[in-house]
C-alpha cells in the first residue's frame, strides 16, 4: 500500500503534467474546433519554440521570459502565414491531417539539421528549485506551466464567450453561410485565430525548453496524449482541455505511483474509450 | 684507409637520401581498382539518433583512414550508409535492399539491440556475416556468422550486475538495499532484470523495482516512489538521458540517492549535471590510461574528438559507443586482412578462430552464441569527467570508487 505522501506526491506530480498537456492541447482544439484543421504542425511549432527558448538562452543568454516576448509574437506571424497557405490550397479537414503531417516532418527535419539529433538541456539556475508544503514537494517551473496554461485556458474561454470576435469565431464554425449572412468576416478571423493558436505553441515550447529535455523525435511522443486530452476535453473549449489535461496528467501520475510506470500510457487512451462509450457524441 | 672513410661517408649519404625518399613517400601505395562497398544503417533520426551519430562519425574516420592507406586489399572502400530512423521494420527492409538491390560486398550492423535484431533475422536469410557493436541481449543473438563487438559476455544479465557489485563491495559500505528502475527497451530491461536477481542472489534487499515506458516524460511519480524506498543504491536501466530526468526529478522533491548506477547513459550530460555527480555506469573504453596507452587508439580519440567538435556534438569524448565503432571495423579490417579474401563465411570462420585486437581489447568469438568474455567496467563520474576505477587494473591513475 503506497504511503499518503507518495500518493499526495503523485496527485502534485499528476497535476503539474496535466497542466503542460493542457497547454499543448489549448491551440490544437481551438484551430481543430472553431477552423477544423486538424492542425499535427502544432506539436513541431511548439518543439521549434522549445529549440529556440534553447538558442536564444545558451547562445545569447536571454532568460525565458525575455525569449517568451520573441516567440509568440513571431509565432503568431508564422500561424497566420500557415492559415494562408491553408486557405489558398482549400484545405479541408481530413486533408489537413496530411499537409501538417509533412510540414511536421520538414519542422523536425530542419530542427535536426541546425541542432542535429543529439539531446539539448536548456540549463537554468530554477530548473530543479520546487517549494514545499507539508510533506509535498512543488517544483516551480512545472507550477508555473500550470498557472500558465490556467490562465490562458480562462481568458481564452472569456474571449470566445464573451467578445465579437469569440461569438463570431463560434458562429462561423457552427454554420459559416449563416454567420457570413449576419456579416461575419470568417476568412479575417481565420487569420487571427490561427495565429493566436501557433501563438500558444509558442508559449507551450517555452516551458517544454525549461521543463524537458529536446531532441528532435520528441515531437511525436506528445501526439497520443495530447489528441486524447483535446478529444476528452472538447473542441474549442480551452477549459475542458485543461480539466481534460488535468485528469490525464493525475491518473498516469497516480498509475505509477500505485501499478507501475510501464501502465501510465495505457491510461490517456483508456479514459478516452471510457468517456467516448459514456458520452458517445462528446467528440 | 681515405678511400674506406670516402666509400663510408658516401654510402652514408645515399642511406641518408633513401630515408628521406622514403619519408616522403606515403607508407602504402594508395588504394586502386573498384570500391569494396561495406552496407549498413544507423539510427540517424529517431530516438536513438543521439547516439548512432557517434557511430556514424567513428565510422566515417575509420573509413577514411583506410582509404588513406591501402584500403582493403587493395581497393577503396566506399561507406553505403541509410538512416534507419530508430524503426526495427525499415531496419529490416534496408539491409534487405543494401544486399539485394546495392549488392553490397559486406554488412556491418545497425546501432542497437533491436534494430541489429532485425538487421541479423535478413543478413541470416542471405549468408552475409554481420559485425556489430552495440547488442545488449546475447541470449537471442544464434545466428552463426554474427560476431558481437559489444563484449558484454554471453550472459550480461548476471555479469555486468555482478561487476558492478563487485565494485561496490570493496567500498567501506557496500550496499545493503537496492531500488531498480528501468526502462522497457529490451537490453536495458533484461539486464536490469538480472540486476535484481543477483541482488538478491548476493543477500541484498530488493525494495524497489519498476519498469517505465522507452520515451516516459513524467518523472515525477517514478522519482516519488524511488525517494519512498530510500535505498542504499539506485540501478536505473537507462537509456539516453532518462538517468538525467530522473535525477533531476529526484532533486525537486529534495532528496539524493546515496549512490546511483545508470546502465546505458548519455555521456555527456552526465558528467555535466551536478545532481549527477559521483554517477556510476559501466563501460569497455575511457580516454586515459591503460585505454590510450596503445598508438593507433590515441589517434582515433584525437581525430574523433576533432570532428565530433566540427559536426557539434556537445559530447566529444571517445567512450563506450565510439570505440564500440572503431572495435567493429577493426574487425572486420582484421579479417580481410588475415583472409585477403571477401567472402562471408571464409571471413566468419576466420574471426571464430583468431582474437583481434581493438580497442575494447583483444576480442574473440569463440564462445556462446559467438560472444568472448565480459569486459565491462566500472566508471564513475569524478572531476568532471568518466574515470574507470573498476577492476583495479583498469582504473585511471589514481581512482577509486567514490565515496
Amino acid at each position: 500500500m503506497p504511503s499518503f505522501t507518495l500518493l499526495g506526491q503523485s496527485v502534485v506530480s499528476g497535476l503539474l503534467a496535466g497542466g503542460l498537456y493542457g497547454l499543448l492541447a489549448l491551440g490544437l482544439s481551438l484551430s481543430w474546433g472553431l477552423l477544423r484543421l486538424v492542425n499535427l504542425g502544432h506539436f513541431a511549432l511548439a518543439f521549434l519554440g522549445a529549440y529556440l527558448t534553447y538558442q536564444l538562452g545558451t547562445a545569447f543568454h536571454l532568460p525565458a521570459w525575455a525569449a517568451a516576448l520573441i516567440i509568440v509574437p513571431v509565432f503568431f506571424v508564422i500561424g497566420v502565414g500557415l492559415h494562408a497557405v491553408f486557405a489558398y490550397f482549400r484545405v479541408t479537414e481530413f486533408t489537413s491531417l496530411l499537409v501538417t503531417f509533412g510540414i511536421t516532418v520538414i519542422i523536425e527535419s530542419l530542427i535536426q539539421w541546425f541542432w542535429t539529433a543529439d539531446f539539448r538541456r536548456f540549463e537554468t539556475p530554477y530548473a530543479s528549485t520546487s517549494s514545499r508544503i507539508g510533506p509535498l514537494f512543488i517544483p516551480t517551473l512545472e507550477l508555473l506551466a500550470g498557472l500558465t496554461a490556467t490562465a490562458l485556458a480562462l481568458g481564452t474561454w472569456a474571449w470566445l464567450r464573451l467578445t465579437y470576435v469569440g461569438k463570431a469565431l463560434r458562429a462561423s464554425a457552427e454554420d459559416p453561410e449563416i454567420a457570413a449572412a449576419f456579416g461575419v468576416n470568417h476568412r479575417a478571423q481565420a487569420f487571427l485565430l490561427s495565429g493566436v493558436s501557433a501563438a500558444y505553441a509558442g508559449v507551450a515550447g517555452v516551458f517544454i525548453a525549461l521543463i524537458s529535455t529536446l531532441a528532435p523525435s520528441q515531437i511525436w511522443s506528445w501526439l497520443g496524449v495530447v489528441f486524447a486530452v483535446v478529444i476528452i476535453g472538447g473542441l474549442a473549449n480551452p477549459v475542458g482541455a485543461l480539466l481534460a489535461g488535468l485528469l490525464i496528467g493525475v491518473s498516469e501520475s497516480v498509475t505509477m505511483a500505485v501499478v507501475t510506470p510501464a501502465w501510465a500510457p495505457l491510461v490517456s487512451f483508456s479514459v478516452l474509450i471510457l468517456i467516448l462509450v459514456a458520452r458517445p457524441g462528446r467528440a | 684507409m681515405c678511400k674506406v672513410r670516402e666509400l663510408l661517408r658516401r654510402l652514408t649519404a645515399v642511406v641518408a637520401a633513401l630515408a628521406l625518399v622514403g619519408a616522403a613517400l606515403p607508407a602504402a601505395a594508395a588504394p586502386s581498382g573498384a570500391p569494396i562497398r561495406i552496407g549498413s544503417t544507423l539510427a540517424l533520426t529517431g530516438p536513438l539518433a543521439p547516439t548512432a551519430l557517434i557511430h556514424k562519425i567513428a565510422g566515417e574516420i575509420y573509413v577514411e583512414q583506410l582509404n588513406r592507406g591501402n584500403g582493403l586489399l587493395g581497393r577503396p572502400v566506399e561507406w553505403v550508409l541509410y538512416d534507419d530512423q530508430s524503426k526495427p521494420d525499415v531496419t529490416r527492409s534496408l539491409y534487405e535492399k543494401l544486399i539485394t538491390v546495392d549488392k553490397v560486398d559486406l554488412i556491418m550492423g545497425p546501432y542497437a539491440t533491436s534494430g541489429i535484431l532485425a538487421a541479423m533475422g535478413v543478413a541470416q536469410r542471405y549468408q552475409k556475416m554481420i559485425i556489430h557493436h552495440s547488442f545488449g541481449m546475447p541470449h537471442l543473438a544464434t545466428y552463426e556468422m554474427h560476431f558481437p563487438v559489444a563484449p558484454f559476455g554471453p550472459e550480461p544479465q548476471k555479469t555486468v550486475p555482478g561487476m558492478v557489485f563487485d565494485g561496490l563491495a570493496t567500498t567501506k559500505t557496500p550496499p545493503k538495499t537496492v531500488a531498480i528502475v528501468t526502462s522497457k527497451f529490451p537490453s536495458a530491461q533484461y539486464q536490469s532484470n538480472g540486476a535484481r536477481e543477483v541482488a538478491e542472489k548476493r543477500g541484498l534487499k530488493v525494495l524497489l523495482y519498476l519498469e517505465y515506458e522507452f520515451g516516459t516524460r513524467d518523472w515525477g511519480s517514478i522519482a516519488a516512489r524511488v525517494k519512498d524506498a530510500n535505498a542504499d543504491f539506485l540501478w536505473v536501466g537507462a537509456l539516453g538521458l532518462d538517468g538525467n530526468q530522473l535525477l533531476e526529478a529526484l532533486k525537486k522533491l529534495d532528496y539524493s540517492p546515496p549512490r546511483h548506477f545508470h546502465l546505458f547513459p548519455a555521456p555527456g550530460p552526465m558528467i555535466t549535471a551536478p545532481e549527477a555527480k559521483l554517477a556510476l555506469s559501466n563501460t569497455f573504453f575511457e580516454e586515459h590510461p591503460p585505454f590510450t596507452n596503445d598508438v593507433s587508439s590515441a589517434r582515433l580519440v584525437a581525430l574523433f574528438k576533432e570532428r565530433a567538435t566540427k559536426a557539434g556534438l556537445p559530447y566529444t569524448a571517445v567512450d563506450t559507443q565510439a570505440a564500440g565503432s572503431f572495435s567493429a571495423w577493426q574487425v572486420l579490417e582484421a579479417a580481410i586482412a588475415a583472409t585477403k579474401s571477401l567472402d562471408d563465411k571464409a571471413l566468419a570462420a576466420w574471426l571464430r578462430k583468431n582474437k583481434v585486437d581493438t580497442m575494447e581489447g583483444k576480442l574473440h568469438f569463440d564462445g556462446v552464441n559467438n560472444y568472448g568474455e565480459d569486459l565491462s567496467k566500472l566508471r564513475q563520474v569524478q572531476d568532471g569527467k568518466w574515470l574507470v576505477v573498476w577492476p583495479k587494473e583498469f582504473a585511471a591513475p589514481g581512482a577509486r570508487i567514490l565515496p
